[in-house]
């Protein structure tokens, strides 16, 4: 039989907080992590989008002048949520050829490249930075994860635009369970609230344009949603084997019971309008978990906001659990939190986990009015889950036909 | 216009302070930039555009290498200014 794996630490950097506890806490009272930029660069381009979701707390704060200076700004939300998790996994003694690293971005180092392209045009080529390259790679987040926890078991990072951090935790599944791994810290970070990646998903109409009413912009499952709100920040969790878990005595907060990804091989940006690749992942991650459709509890949905995206993964998940999906509880957490793109998944999967840990599903905000064609049992005040043997799954949707699915359970020891 | 050895070694610690960390009283003549003070060659190409910057001075990139100590760039900084 195959070991069962489960998360023993948490970290997460949020519009909503600077560690879980706050974000978690915030998310239950129903706020808002979005607000309006007081940016130059929002009048000095004219960029059409003048919100988003900033971490609420800034990097700055929490590392070294030095660490600020080396590493791009998705390496400093990686840093902080990783050492969060760590930290609140007990710090655990681990081998470490046996630990490794599956952590994700979606963009990558953007802020590091522009600015440096800036620097070059501006002052010439001697005065980009020598650490230029390292910074804005997109495993530079992962590396610097390894490097600060001495993981030799293997660093790597899953680039799959939002979908990214969810396939992060699904590759863990395989890390743990070749029997060469015994933790893994996973998740991913995003940095990209920047005039040039807001002007590109502006230009695709990809973005809420609400710019007079910012905390009511991302509105998942609404008649007027009208896109989605850039967030940033980073999110991690301390995955490891049961038997390695219960032998050094760690807390465990649940079992990641499956996880599994999808391609649609439709369109580049847009979703399979019948959410056929999207349903293969969640069947696969049911199949994985040993689980049946009439298991699952909770869902903590992809819901981005769009018009079309929140439509297509309603039909997957339709396609997927028929009649049973009237009974499952949902959640659109992004409603508080913006799209944290290649953190997206990861923050979402702590959400997912904490629903179960404590027993009570985080709510939906800015549902006014929910949108008929969405025949869903959505969660807009924190509703407590029935005890029990739960299965609640974590979906997650890129750019690229990307699907990416995870499933957690109540752990019972 | 001639540049002091003390002026200089001050200003060259407020650099390597910056993109390091290390204390300024640390960065004395006598320590060795590698051996020392822990430098790696990536931060050194930072210090010495920095040093270009602050003190006017061109540092080619074939005499870094000659740069072992503190001492050795506070002297060659002195000499080009």
């Amino acid at each position: 039989m195959t070991e069962k794996i489960v998360v023993t630490g948490v970290g997460a950097t949020t519009p909503l907080g600077g560690d879980v506890k706050t974000t978690w806490k915030n998310l239950l009272a129903g706020k808002s992590g979005i607000s309006t930029l007081e940016k130059d660069w929002i009048a000095q381009y004219e960029v059409p989008v003048t919100f988003a979701g900033q971490a609420a707390v800034a990097a700055a704060e929490i590392l070294t002048p030095q660490e600020i200076k080396r590493l791009d700004p998705s390496s400093q939300f990686a840093l902080i949520a990783a050492r969060e998790a760590w930290a609140d996994a007990g710090s655990p003694e681990v081998v470490p050829e046996r630990l490794a690293v599956e952590f994700s971005t979606g963009i990558g180092g953007v802020w590091t490249l522009l600015d440096a392209f800036d620097t070059l045009k501006e002052r010439g080529p001697r005065r980009v930075l020598p650490m230029t390259v390292p910074m804005l790679m997109p495993n530079g987040p992962a590396a610097a994860i390894g490097m600060d926890l001495a993981a030799r078991g293997g660093v790597r990072t899953a680039v799959s635009a939002c979908a990214s951090s969810t396939e992060a935790i699904a590759n863990a599944i395989t890390r743990l369970q070749s029997g060469e791994i015994d933790v893994v810290v996973a998740g991913g970070c995003e940095a990209a609230i920047h005039a040039l990646p807001i002007s590109a998903f502006a230009a695709m109409h990809a973005l809420s344009k609400r710019n007079d009413e910012p905390a009511k912009a991302s509105r998942p499952y609404d008649v007027n949603r009208d896109g989605f709100v850039m967030g940033e920040g980073g999110a991690a969790l301390v995955l490891e084997t049961e038997s390695h878990a219960k032998a050094r005595g760690a807390k465990i907060y649940a079992e990641l019971a499956g996880g599994a990804v999808t391609s649609d091989a439709y369109h580049i940006t847009a979703p399979d309008p019948e959410g056929s690749g999207a349903a293969r992942a969640v069947l696969a991650t049911l199949a994985m978990a040993g689980a049946q459709i009439e298991d699952v509890a909770h869902i903590n949905a992809h819901a981005t906001s769009t018009p079309v995206g929140d439509i297509a993964e309603y039909k997957a998940l339709r396609r997927v659990f028929g009649d049973h999906l009237d009974k499952i509880a949902i959640t659109a957490t992004k409603s508080s939190t913006g799209h944290l793109l290649g953190a997206a998944g990861a923050v979402e999967a702590i959400f997912t986990i904490l629903a179960l840990h404590e027993g009570v599903i985080p709510p939906t905000i800015n549902l006014d009015d929910q949108d008929p064609e969405i025949v869903l049992d959505v969660v807009t005040s924190p509703r407590k889950l029935p005890d029990g043997d739960l299965l609640a799954i974590s979906n997650s949707f890129g750019f690229g036909g990307h699907n990416a699915v995870v499933a957690f359970r109540t752990y019972k020891g | 216009m001639a540049l002091a050895q003390a002026d200089v070694l001050a200003g060259l610690a407020e650099i390597v302070n910056d993109e390091t960390g290390i204390a300024t009283e640390a960065v004395q003549l006598d320590k060795h930039f590698t051996n020392d003070l822990d430098i790696d060659s990536i931060s050194m190409m930072t210090i010495v555009v920095n040093c270009e910057d602050k003190f006017g001075v061109k540092i080619p990139d074939e005499e870094v290498k000659n740069l072992e100590t503190v001492g050795d760039a506070v002297n060659f900084i002195v000499n080009a200014a």
